[in-house]
């Protein structure tokens, strides 16, 4: 392991909670409903950060509690099934529906396990019901997925079949990508979870060999685990390093030979490389500091090092899972200053004083920072984008360089704002 | 519990926000977990605010729950005092952390500050955004203001008089996340201004705790947003005899209603009454014979109370529109908008579900739609024009260019933004005389683009539908070829009109002449 400084900070933080996964997840599998059960607030954080009224209607809603279902946890139970009973008869093609967890249903111990095996119970045959927290009190941003996915895992059927699992929700197209190129290596039963429909969920056991696409799936890993799957330890596919790793290791698991990985992907990584250079023109030698948020920061930090020589003040994390983040680790530059953790205030402080070109930071943070002159890439860009992959290597340059361009373009660092 | 897919407001911390926000040397400490902080992009990136909010989050977590949360708070407020060094402090709570009881306003008190501290109960499983903002508000003037309730004369609205100056007032309730607030407060001021009147404080938009403290210091409030004003005005007026303002300044009638209200307040002689007639264009552009094919436009009006209830009187008394649906989010405005929906003959739809506002607006068949970007996208979908007039926010309801909604400037922007539109007059005028050459293609509309239905499609599905028709009803070739002839925009309706005049006469099949039978039955 490089010698990497790890610090852990706490205070107020500026970040989303698990619910926000919700946005990916729906669109992910269109057969499933997404079913918050908290109050207006959850309801107003999801549309705000999905931008809700394009839908007509859209696949997920929130359950919003009334002062009448905090007196008595029994009724609470009878009105959430009545609103579930409506929403089936008015939506009939939802074929799963994850019953979601938030901070005001975790604190007065709404069971919403319970309710969803009563559920189960009724519509047996018909709608599937499942339930995990999405709450702020326990999931950051990206962890909401992590929630969904356990909560999928007691559904899969066992089988002992060979198959390459790759956990985690991708781009439709980059999944294409990757299944394409696994073939082409010689793995022929590949299957992804989360699934395109909620109802084909892949079969798995001792000869499952999970490779992760995303970095914050602690909880799934750690069931899957309990089923038997064998999980392939790489860094995850962001940029030609990560992603040539990442094939090199499964390929090791099923036995393919380093050498055949080479000659397939060599051509893509060439391909890449050149796409890189423009981006990697504009963002060598620039400083950069990423605020902890969508849990990809350690992936990008190395990317953006690596590959695009950029040199990193501070990779903020919201939480460390070292076990998992290993591999990447080790492929960060010595001294490289992870943060696990906020202390929103502190760590602004520590933007201004070390003056970086490019932060990485939540949306409630990126204007006010380019009001003082400092260039700003949002988070939350980096889970709407398809960015995995050696293709998309100059893709995801390119999400920091434009950036810089644009402030190359508009010359003045400060304007007043109104 | 009641299933949301979607909703007009934010829970009420959220209008506590916009207060902080709207306001300088003021910081919030709210208690709650971290998801929380999503409201700040609300400021930042709707409104583009190069500031962040005022606002401190505990975020406590799960494994805080079990140990001593309420230290978690103090804590937090320790660090924001230090830190940001507020003149006032509010403190308060979002819906989890009122579930775990630490009354964090209760503590902040017992820390020995010597800032005034606002303590915020805001019950966030019954009340919404609007709400929250008016309690806050009222709060913070109460707050910053009860002392001097005791050894201050009650005011006069005719003390400027003694005091040998110009009258001042304070316009109340523009906040942050208001619509068009920015621009209507400078709107109000100019034409104050012009009529001898001076602003005393604008609050809370750009106001310190100073600035609330000097309330007093004028004749009389401007009540602008009832929404988040009122509260504050009431509280003024019984305490200190403050008079305020009831009419709403949007349109030309509540404008020149609004002026006089002020005037007659502070016992100020209006010289001036004739020119205000001609202040705004829209007057003219209303009478101009190009606006003849506004007469009687169908409209549906869906959004916050006053928004909606201004665009009512526009609309039929200024626009010479028909109102067909009248309705709000606002409960608090339910009263107001029924008794304005009762004047129009069309029942107020008081509802916080889009999905209703969708329907009542699908029956009515309007042919312009004003409401909330939801509305919007609903108008979209049936292929109605809309206009915007009314929050939630959106980003683009806070334009780069000056665009009130209130006084001369605010009724010429209303004009514009509620006519373009609809097809422009002269246009639809030549729609209509040429629309049987054979040039002309049907469904060539430059404003409603793609949505609008071609008539083929129309009489395909309608011909399949009305053979399928539960009454049996069959329209003939000829009663066919004549709806076909009828402008694309009042055809819906005339079909429908002819088939309830079917039903009611017992006519099994609708041929060329039952259209006209039916169109001078309604007539």
């Amino acid at each position: 392991m490089s010698k990497v400084e790890f610090n852990k900070e706490t205070g107020p933080r500026e970040v989303f909670c698990g619910l926000t996964s919700i946005v990916w997840l729906h669109r992910r599998m269109p057969d499933a409903f997404f079913l918050v059960v908290g109050s207006r607030t959850c309801a107003h954080l999801i549309q705000s950060a999905a931008g809700v009224m394009i839908f007509a209607e859209p696949r997920f809603g929130t359950a919003i509690l009334e002062e009448k279902d905090l007196a008595g946890l029994a009724d609470a139970h009878e009105e959430l099934d009545r609103v579930v009973n409506n929403l089936i008869a008015r939506r009939p093609e939802i074929k799963t529906l994850f019953l979601v967890g938030s901070c005001p249903s975790e604190v007065i111990k709404l069971d919403l396990a319970t309710v969803a095996e009563k559920l189960n119970k009724r519509f047996l045959g018909q709608v599937k019901f499942v339930n995990y927290s999405g709450s702020g009190i326990e999931t950051t941003f990206t962890q909401g997925e992590d929630g969904a996915l356990k909560a999928l895992i007691p559904l899969m059927d066992s089988s002992d079949e060979e198959k390459l699992l790759l956990v985690g929700t991708l781009a439709n197209n980059v999944e294409d990508r990757f299944k394409k190129i696994f073939r082409n290596l010689g793995i022929s039963n590949i299957e992804s979870f989360p699934p395109r429909q909620s109802t084909e969920l892949p079969k798995i056991g001792k000869n499952t060999k999970v490779l992760l696409t995303q970095p914050y799936l602690s909880d799934t890993v750690r069931d899957l685990k309990h089923r038997g799957c064998e999980i392939i330890s790489a860094p995850f596919p962001l940029g030609i390093q990560g992603s040539t790793e990442w094939f090199l290791a499964a390929a090791k698991a099923f036995k393919i030979s380093e050498f055949k990985v080479h000659e397939i992907i060599s051509p893509l990584i060439n391909r890449a490389k050149l796409a890189l250079e423009s981006h990697k023109e504009i963002l060598k030698g620039k400083r950069l500091f990423l605020l902890p948020e969508s849990q990809l920061e350690i992936s990008l930090a190395r990317f953006l090092h690596n590959e695009c020589e950029m040199d990193l003040i501070e990779v903020g994390t919201p939480y460390l899972n070292k076990d998992l983040m290993k591999e990447e680790i080790n492929l960060l530059p010595d001294n490289t200053k992870i943060v696990e953790g906020q202390h929103v205030e502190k760590q602004l402080d520590r933007v201004r004083e070390s003056n970086p070109d490019l932060v990485v930071c939540g949306m409630g943070l990126a204007n006010p920072l380019e009001a003082e002159g400092i260039s700003t890439k949002w988070s939350i860009e980096m889970v709407f984008s398809p960015i995995h992959g050696i293709d998309q290597a100059a893709d995801l340059a390119g999400l920091f360089s434009k950036p810089l361009k644009r402030n190359q373009i508009l010359t003045s660092k400060t304007l007043v704002t109104h | 519990m009641e299933l949301t897919l979607w909703t007009y407001e934010g829970p009420p911390h959220v209008g506590a926000m916009r207060i902080a926000s709207s306001m300088k040397d003021i910081h919030y400490v709210l208690h709650a977990p971290q998801g929380d902080t999503y409201a700040d992009l609300l400021f930042t990136m709707i409104e583009r605010r190069g500031q962040r909010p005022p606002v401190t989050y505990t975020t406590f977590q799960a494994r805080d729950l079990g140990g001593d949360t309420a230290e978690l708070v103090k804590k937090n407020i320790k660090e924001a005092v230090e830190r940001f060094k507020p003149k006032t402090l509010l403190v308060g709570e979002s819906c989890t952390a009122e579930l775990i009881q630490d009354q964090p306003g209760a503590l902040a008190k017992g820390m020995g500050f010597d800032m005034p501290i606002v303590n915020l109960e805001l019950p966030a499983y019954s009340k919404k955004e609007n709400w929250g903002a008016s309690e806050t508000f009222y709060q913070l003037t109460r707050t910053l203001l009860k002392e001097k309730v005791n050894y201050s004369e009650k005011i006069s609205p005719l003390r400027w008089k003694e005091f040998g100056r110009r009258p001042k007032v304070n316009i109340l309730g523009p906040s942050l996340l208001g619509f068009r607030c920015r621009d209507d407060v400078i709107e109000i001021q100019r034409i104050l201004s012009e009529q001898g009147i001076d602003t005393n404080v604008v609050a809370p938009l750009g106001a310190s705790p100073e600035d609330i403290e000097r309330l007093i210091d004028a004749e009389i409030n401007i009540c602008l947003y009832p929404e988040i004003a009122e509260a504050s005005c009431e509280w003024l007026k019984r305490n200190f005899e403050m008079e305020y303002t009831n009419t709403i300044p949007i349109g030309i009638k509540n404008t020149i209603e609004f002026i006089n209200e002020v005037h007659k307040k502070l016992d100020l002689p209006l010289t001036n009454k004739k020119e205000l007639e001609n202040k705004s264009k829209l007057p003219w552009y209303s009478k101009s014979v190009d606006s003849n094919y506004l007469t009687g436009k169908r409209v549906f009006i869906f959004g916050d109370g006053t928004h909606a209830i201004a665009a009512a009187k526009i609309a039929k008394e200024e626009l010479g529109f028909e109102v067909v649906g009248l309705g709000t989010y606002s409960r608090e405005m339910a009263r107001k908008v029924r008794a304005t929906a009762k004047d129009l003959n069309v029942e107020a739809l008081i509802t916080n579900n889009y999905l209703e506002v969708e329907d009542a607006m699908k029956k009515a068949a309007p042919e312009l739609v004003l409401g909330t970007q939801m509305e919007r996208h609903s108008a979209k979908r049936l292929g109605i024009p809309c206009s915007v007039i009314s929050t939630p926010m959106h980003v683009q309801d806070v334009p780069a260019r000056y665009s009130p909604q209130m006084g001369w400037e605010g009724a010429n922007v209303i004009f514009d933004d509620w006519v373009h539109p609809l097809m422009m007059g002269l246009e639809e005028h030549l729609i209509d005389m040429f629309k049987h050459d054979f040039e002309f293609v049907d469904g060539h509309q430059s404003h409603l683009g793609h949505t609008a239905t071609k008539t083929k499609d129309i009489l395909n599905t309608d011909a399949k539908k009305e053979k399928n028709s539960k009454e049996g009803i069959i329209w003939t070739e000829s009663g066919r070829a004549e709806l076909t002839k009828v402008p694309f925009f009042v055809r819906g309706k005339v079909k429908t009109n002819t088939e309830k005049y079917a039903i009611l006469r017992g006519i099994p099949e609708i041929s060329d002449e039952t259209l006209y039978d039916a169109k001078a039955y309604f007539s």
